[in-house]
């Protein structure tokens, strides 16, 4: 499997759609930046939500338990699986039980997680997925490249193909509007006829046994409303004490995701409308395993607004899937070594470690800190390349000892006056691109002990 | 059960310890000089349109003259007329031609431009979503300046759903360009009552 | 008050030049500064590629040499922070405690413990400035634009003392140029995209100089610069401040 640094790589060589790419979301970045300086408390906001946060993981075991009694008295049949696999097991029985084949699906990431679609396609089973964005990569065969916009990666002439191919729009019609309104009413149709609605859950309430599902399309409420059966997923990381809380939450979510003062819809469910199944499946997935890391255990607090990717100088620069994992950006970096170490030991590291990430994150989560120690934790279990191991040892045995580190400082400078071409080859990354600095002929002690003593 | 047990048992272990609960204070929030004035402004600038009258019959007289337009028009306010008895039964084949829904509103959130919505007031829920178009009812004195007022006002779990719903259904997935009338409404039009 | 001087290992071996700007520079304020002769390395570039338990050595030879320090002092913000958060000697708790609290980047220092008013110097040039992120955001030498907090300077503040000198922001005024550790090489492609972005604001800005207060960021740019043959060249603000020109 490829790593971040060459999947970044094979992005950046069509440079205008990098460009591209980087501008958009920094636009987004800058309306987050607007909205959030509309605010003056904006900081203690910030210091509320992860305050709350830092409560609830505290208390997680008697929320979770609060949540579950308060939903079943609300008439909401509660499941729990334990991974992705218990999860997706869940939802096929439900469906197989119902007989049920026609499925929409709005935006969830833990069903990406949990790679649900893929799951149920190959068991004979097609969801719809009613987000324009997941949409339109499901069209593609894609993933997601983004947690709220997951077709950011794409141009309206790629979608404006796909559509055409798909629906059957206009060929070469790449007006958003026309694209927009031709899934309008595709999705109508599938929305119309659904025999059952997945969604995600943006917050549960403990106090009251109910959940909170955010759109801007209005797909998972045209879903859930429709279909007379809905199954809302949530990883357990979800749940909120009161409904109060959800003040904090919501002035900062869409504000930090977008820019907007809110969402178009924050929809609150309780309890099943009358004649509908009402399900919600508790995941842990890795959950609780992060939550007994102490130093990673407050990634669990992330709302997932994807303010860290918008502002990932990174991401930006390295789309979406070059993080070959559901959850990219710098969230994505500490959440996934948790779940497969060896797979994503190269996450931590696509990274500068500039530390704007966790300046933006709504809940305080010290994003860039985590990177640096997972980095510790990968080395430690051994996840780290053999090559890398050897000249880390020799570097710090070298800069250990004054006299070694002043006599091979000396070597090196004489050699690259010497004999460039040790250093400026094709095989030094640093000079595929970059000139080496000028090697002077004393060092800095050189001049000191001339000059000064 | 064995994996709820599992996970709570899992989560038990390795919950940290435990942490103080902050106490949420919202004197200290921002204010607006005028709750009216900084709604509209926001729900103009999210694609709403916001209508001052005097008085609710205003927005009724608009509601009986469009009932007789042939398109289907609905409205869930008591004041406009009897309210249709199987109303809260009709599913989404039923509601798909709906035109335009009259909804009244419970209040508006100044700093945000949206308005809370209990399920009571749709009759059923797919109403303000399954509709092209949208028209809320609201009073100006139940216009809250942020979400701490709304969530103080109202009683999240009273009904079995209920919705901050602000401006029409939009969507920027292509390109980053915004486009309004996603799934949902394609217009959202609030009179605000009172002078 | 007794200085010492830290001397990061590749500028002492790359950019003398910056070693003796900041030298000249605290001894003009008034400082009574030493440079000890056997320091090395502040043990960040294992540390940040997770060999962080490498550092033992590295880590002990920086206690040895800048104990008793009333301050220590350096031109570069990245490698300030690393020992302020990092430095550890199990068998001196004590000596390395102190020196993570006394150690301070260049420019913090002349702003909050000098206390500098004004500087004689000139520079008559226009001059981009580029915000290297762990000074800005792990030293706090600036406020930052993604933070809700009143603005602030403490690099600008002391370039603005400088006759002559004309500073230039560029449009995204606190992104990361790349440069990163040993991001630089390992994430290569990425890397030198971020520098040739920093670079073409400060090029739309058409500065004669990028300066900073790390020089690896520097050393970064001054790379793609000159590949590309860029006329704008790179200096450390240390230089700047020492500069009669
Ligand atoms: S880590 Fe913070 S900034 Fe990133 S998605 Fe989660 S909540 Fe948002």
């Amino acid at each position: 499997m490829k790593d971040h640094a060459s999947l970044a790589q094979e992005f950046i060589t069509d440079e205008p759609r990098t460009d591209w790419h980087d501008e958009t979301l920094w636009f987004v970045r800058q309306k987050r930046d607007k909205a959030a300086h509309g605010l003056p408390e904006w900081e203690q906001l910030r210091e509320w939500a992860s305050g709350i946060k830092d409560h609830t993981l505290s208390n997680l075991n008697t929320y979770l338990t609060q949540f579950e009694a308060q939903a079943k008295a609300n008439g909401i049949q509660v499941h729990w699986a334990f991974d992705g696999e218990e999860h997706n097991r869940i939802i096929y029985d439900i469906i197989r039980k119902n007989n049920i084949e026609r499925i929409v699906k709005s935006k969830s990431m833990l069903t990406e997680e949990c790679h649900l679609n893929h799951f149920l396609q190959s068991n004979g089973i097609e969801i719809v997925d009613t987000d324009l964005g997941e949409r339109i990569v499901q069209f593609r065969d894609e993933a997601p490249s983004h947690i709220v916009l997951p077709a950011i990666h794409l141009k309206k002439q790629d979608v404006s193909e796909t559509f055409h191919k798909h629906l059957n729009t206009e060929k070469g019609n790449n007006d958003p509007q026309y694209l927009t309104e031709a899934a309008r009413i595709h999705l109508r149709d599938k929305f119309v006829a659904s025999q059952l609605a997945i969604t995600g859950v943006n917050f549960a309430i403990a106090e009251t046994g109910g959940f909170v599902v955010c759109t801007n399309e209005g797909n998972a409420d045209m879903g859930a409303h429709a279909a007379p059966i809905h199954i809302a997923c949530m990883g357990f990381e979800k749940i909120i004490p009161k409904a109060e809380h959800l003040s904090v939450f919501l002035r900062l979510l869409a504000r930090s995701a977008t820019g907007q003062p809110i969402t178009t819809y924050s929809s609150h469910f309780h309890r099943p409308r009358p004649g509908q199944e009402m399900h919600i499946v508790i995941v842990d997935n890795g959950r609780s395993k992060q939550l007994g890391r102490k130093d990673f255990r407050n990634s669990l607090k992330c709302i997932r607004c994807a303010a860290c990717f918008n502002t990932c100088p990174v991401y930006r620069r390295s789309g979406g899937h070059s993080y070959h994992t559901a959850v990219a950006g710098p969230i994505g970096s500490i959440l996934n070594p948790n779940l497969d170490m060896k797979a994503n030991a190269d996450l931590p590291f696509a990274s500068t470690l500039c530390g704007s990430c966790s300046n933006v994150c709504p809940v305080k989560i010290d994003i860039h800190e985590q990177l640096w120690k997972w980095r510790q934790v990968i080395v430690a279990e051994g996840y780290s390349p053999k090559a890398k191991t050897i000249s880390m040892k020799i570097m710090s045995m070298v800069l250990a000892r004054p006299a070694v580190y002043r006599f091979s400082g000396m070597m090196a400078r004489k050699m690259m006056r010497l004999v460039p071409g040790l250093f400026k080859n094709k095989l030094n990354p640093w000079y595929k691109q970059r000139e080496m600095p000028e090697a002077p002929k004393d060092s800095f002690r050189e001049w000191y002990l001339k000059n000064k003593k | 059960m064995e994996s709820r047990d599992k996970i709570l048992e899992l989560i038990k272990q390795n919950q940290p310890e435990a942490k103080s609960l902050p106490a949420v204070t919202i004197n200290s929030v921002i204010s607006f000089e005028d709750n009216y004035q900084q709604f509209k402004t926001v729900l103009e600038s999210i694609g709403g349109k916001v209508e001052l009258v005097d008085s609710i019959d205003a927005v009724k007289d608009i509601f009986l003259a469009e009932t007789s337009s042939g398109k289907m028009v609905i409205s869930t306010i008591p004041t406009f007329g009897e309210i249709d008895q199987k109303l809260s039964s009709y599913t989404a084949p039923q509601l798909e031609v709906l035109e335009r829904a009259y909804l009244q509103a419970t209040l508006g959130v100044a700093e945000n431009g949206s308005v809370w919505l209990y399920e009571s007031q749709m009759v059923n829920r797919l109403l303000p979503f399954i509709c092209q178009h949208l028209v809320l009812v609201i009073n100006k004195n139940a216009i809250v300046p942020t979400m701490h007022h709304a969530y103080q006002k109202i009683d999240v779990a009273r009904d079995g759903f209920g919705v901050f719903l602000a401006g029409p259904s939009k969507t920027a997935d292509i390109e980053q360009s915004l486009v309004i009338g996603a799934h949902g409404a394609r217009t959202t039009t609030i009179f605000i009552v009172g002078s | 008050m007794k200085v010492g001087l830290f001397i990061p290992c590749y500028i002492d071996q790359f950019y003398p030049n910056v070693g003796i700007a900041t030298l000249q520079l605290l001894e003009k304020l008034g400082c009574d500064v030493s440079f000890p002769l056997n320091q090395t390395c502040c043990g960040q570039p294992m540390a940040n590629s997770g060999y962080a338990s490498y550092d033992g050595g590295c880590d002990k030879n920086f206690v040895n040499n800048f104990s008793g320090f009333d301050y220590i002092v350096a031109p570069s913000g990245s490698c300030v922070l690393h020992v302020k958060e990092h430095l550890q000697d199990d068998a001196n708790k004590e000596a390395a405690l102190q020196i993570r609290s006394n150690i301070y980047e260049l420019s913090e220092f002349l702003t909050d413990v000098l206390k500098v008013k004004n500087i004689a110097a000139s520079f008559p040039y226009k001059v981009g400035f580029h915000n290297s992120c762990h000074g800005q955001r792990g030293l706090h030498l600036s406020s930052m634009t993604e933070t809700v907090s009143p603005s602030f300077s403490k690099p600008l503040q002391l370039l603005n003392m400088v006759k002559g000198i004309q500073i230039m922001n560029p449009k995204r005024n606190d992104e990361c140029c790349g440069f990163g550790g040993t991001f630089c090489v390992f994430e290569e492609a990425v890397s030198v995209k971020m520098g040739k972005d920093r670079i073409a604001e400060h090029d739309a800005n058409e500065v004669d100089y990028i300066t900073g207060v790390d020089v690896s960021c520097l050393m970064h740019m001054e790379g793609i610069l000159k590949r590309n043959a860029d006329k704008i060249k790179t200096i450390h603000i240390a230089e700047i401040l020492n500069s009669q020109l």
